[in-house]
């Protein structure tokens, strides 16, 4: 069952409040709205500033105010906020080394959320481009409790962040006291194989997994929303009981994003543990075709993601 | 007065380019002709009392905030801090040097440099960004901001070149070091500015020019500049020469790339005046 209220309109109701209370906060837009948004407009009319299709003025204007100590949130369509200004993200990335910037890039439309848009809004580099970067955390929510966590520690943790959201309505995945200390969470506990994925797939992951267990078949399940400052022991601990783990990620596999993640925490364990990538692997994606349907053509949904899951569980078997 | 003032400016620019020679001859991969086109403005900035700073606070709210977008012609601030005593002047003979402070292009763990600008085209946009924190503080400080003109091809520069006029961001100076020069030739062979005057007044922006090497005229401009109470962003598009001071970086249109050697560099030390 799909909420009805999008990620951008939980964190912006968020932000809105912070405003109400915090004067050090502006809230900068690259042309880009919410229903919500109105209200910041409305209320905060000298905090809040769209500056316009111009991403890499947004990042360096962006750098300025939070040289002065402002908090800032930079709020875009993901694709565009992180790959136009690349290198203003980068120099915000070295300033971060030795100064407080607190600098949120909120990026809206991650994975295929802007489906039929075609290939130039849709967001596969984002998780891989921005982990790269270091002194900027990359957070993924998979739904709106977490959506509204992270617009909670926006403020209170003064460093640069990347926030992905989806573009679309998203499936409840958490109870509202859910604890975002660890930067992710063991969904569901299983035996031999677990399912890793983040921000919308983890609700795919979610009903799979649910469906296997009916028949059977028990795997385990996590949910990665925190990408940098996750607790990689505590993630380790938990994967190691696996022989198969399986990454699910709407993104290109293969350079750096949650797989890569998934096979550096392995290879820094040095463990033996099977690691199967689940992504795009072709390239881009021209078809027409909502975001099921484009799932189904480059093998990521749900029916898929089951098949290999009961192909491995047999072979586990026999 | 007046005299004394423009004869001690006189003093310090020769100062501030003996010492940024002496630092290409420490550290010879440093921009030698792109940090003695800007020698006079930042003399002029820091001795003669446009820009308000505290060495002993470099980040005193009431300064004024400086970001050098042209990062790599910025060597010749050094001895400048270090004369005001931003930092010790014994890190003017250790730059370059493993654990020394001083590197070819200043970051912002140097005090007095409050942003870090080797890539080119972002300072403009960032000081957009402080410009509209001071106003937000009610702070009368002001920001000031040195480009480079071959700088000005970055697209990124224009967006701010918008904003800024969009936004009527007064309290915000950009300085234009006009070399004519950038990296492999002339700005006008290779992607043509001009009329820039014209371009800068179309977005909005009080516009006006200087003879970036004589030091009567760049003080008179640059207090006129900040002096100004309308409500525009400013620029100033300082005329000035690659490689001011050396003949044969004058005339090279290479001078970019061009190192002094060490014999060459005592020489021009000897006869400098």
């Amino acid at each position: 069952m799909k909420e009805k209220k999008l990620m951008r309109d939980i964190f912006i109701e968020a932000v809105w409040k912070q405003m109400q209370k915090d004067r050090m906060i502006f809230f900068l837009c690259g042309d880009f709205g919410a229903v919500s948004l109105d209200n910041i407009r409305r209320d905060f009319c000298d905090r809040f500033i769209n500056t316009g299709i111009a991403e890499q003025n947004l990042i360096n204007v962006a750098v300025g105010l939070a040289l002065e100590k402002y908090t800032v949130y930079a709020y875009g369509i993901a694709p565009f906020l992180t790959m136009r200004p690349y290198e203003q993200i980068r120099n915000l990335s070295i300033i971060a080394q030795v100064k407080e910037l607190n600098v949120n890039l909120i990026g809206v439309g991650a994975g295929l959320s802007y489906d039929l848009s075609g290939p130039s809004h849709h967001c596969y580099e984002d998780i891989s481009i921005m982990r790269l970067l270091p002194n900027i955390e990359v957070f993924s929510p998979s739904d709106l409790v977490l959506t509204e966590k992270f617009a909670d520690i926006a403020v209170a943790c003064k460093y640069p962040k990347y926030i992905r959201l989806d573009g679309k309505p998203v499936s409840r995945v958490y109870p509202e006291n859910i604890s975002i200390k660890k930067g992710f969470c063991e969904l569901k506990t299983g035996s031999d194989i677990c399912l890793v994925s983040t921000g919308y797939m983890t609700g795919v992951s979610l009903e799979v997994s649910e469906e296997l267990s009916c028949a059977g078949v028990d795997i385990g399940l996590v949910d990665i929303f925190t990408m940098k400052r996750l607790n990689k022991n505590n993630l380790f601990s938990v994967l190691k009981n696996y022989r198969w783990i399986i990454t699910l990620e709407e993104g290109f596999i293969g350079g750096g994003g949650l797989d890569g993640l998934i096979a550096d925490l392995l290879s820094e364990k040095d463990s033996l543990i099977r690691l199967k990538k689940l992504g795009f692997k072709k390239g881009y994606v021209f078809e027409n075709g909502d975001r099921l349907q484009l799932h189904r053509m480059n093998k990521i949904d749900g029916k898929n993601l089951k098949k290999i899951v009961e192909k491995l569980w047999k072979g586990k078997k026999y | 007065m007046e005299k004394n003032i423009i004869d001690m400016l006189l003093e310090k620019a020769l100062y501030v380019r003996k010492e940024t020679l002496k630092l290409h001859l420490l550290s010879p991969e440093t921009r030698i002709a792109s940090s003695l086109s800007a020698i006079e403005i930042y003399t002029v900035l820091y001795y003669g009392g446009i820009l308000k700073y505290d060495s002993s606070d470099p980040e005193w709210q009431g300064r004024d905030r400086l970001i050098v977008s042209k990062g790599h012609g910025a060597i010749s601030l050094y001895p400048i801090f270090a004369d005001l005593k931003f930092f010790h002047k014994n890190e003017l003979g250790r730059i370059g040097q493993p654990g020394a402070l001083l590197k070819a292009i200043p970051d912002c763990l140097i005090p007095g440099f409050e942003s870090i600008n080797g890539a080119l085209g972002n300072g403009l946009g960032e000081g957009c960004g402080i410009s509209l924190a001071l106003k937000a503080k009610k702070l009368a400080a002001k920001v000031f901001v040195i480009s480079g003109d071959g700088e000005l091809n970055e697209g990124s520069t224009w967006e701010s070149v918008m904003f800024a006029g969009h936004h009527k961001l007064n309290n915000l100076n950009l300085i234009i070091d006009s070399n004519k020069l950038s990296m492999l030739g002339y700005c006008r062979k290779i992607l043509d500015l001009e009329p820039l005057e014209d371009k800068f007044g179309v977005f909005g922006w009080q516009v006006d020019t200087a003879d970036g090497h004589d030091i009567q005229n760049l003080f008179m401009k640059l207090r006129q500049m900040k002096d100004s109470t309308n409500n525009k962003p400013k620029v100033l598009i300082a005329n000035t020469i690659k490689g001011k001071g050396i003949p044969e970086l004058e005339k090279d249109p290479l001078c970019h790339i061009r190192s002094l050697s060490a014999d060459r560099v005592r020489h021009i030390l000897k006869t400098l005046k």
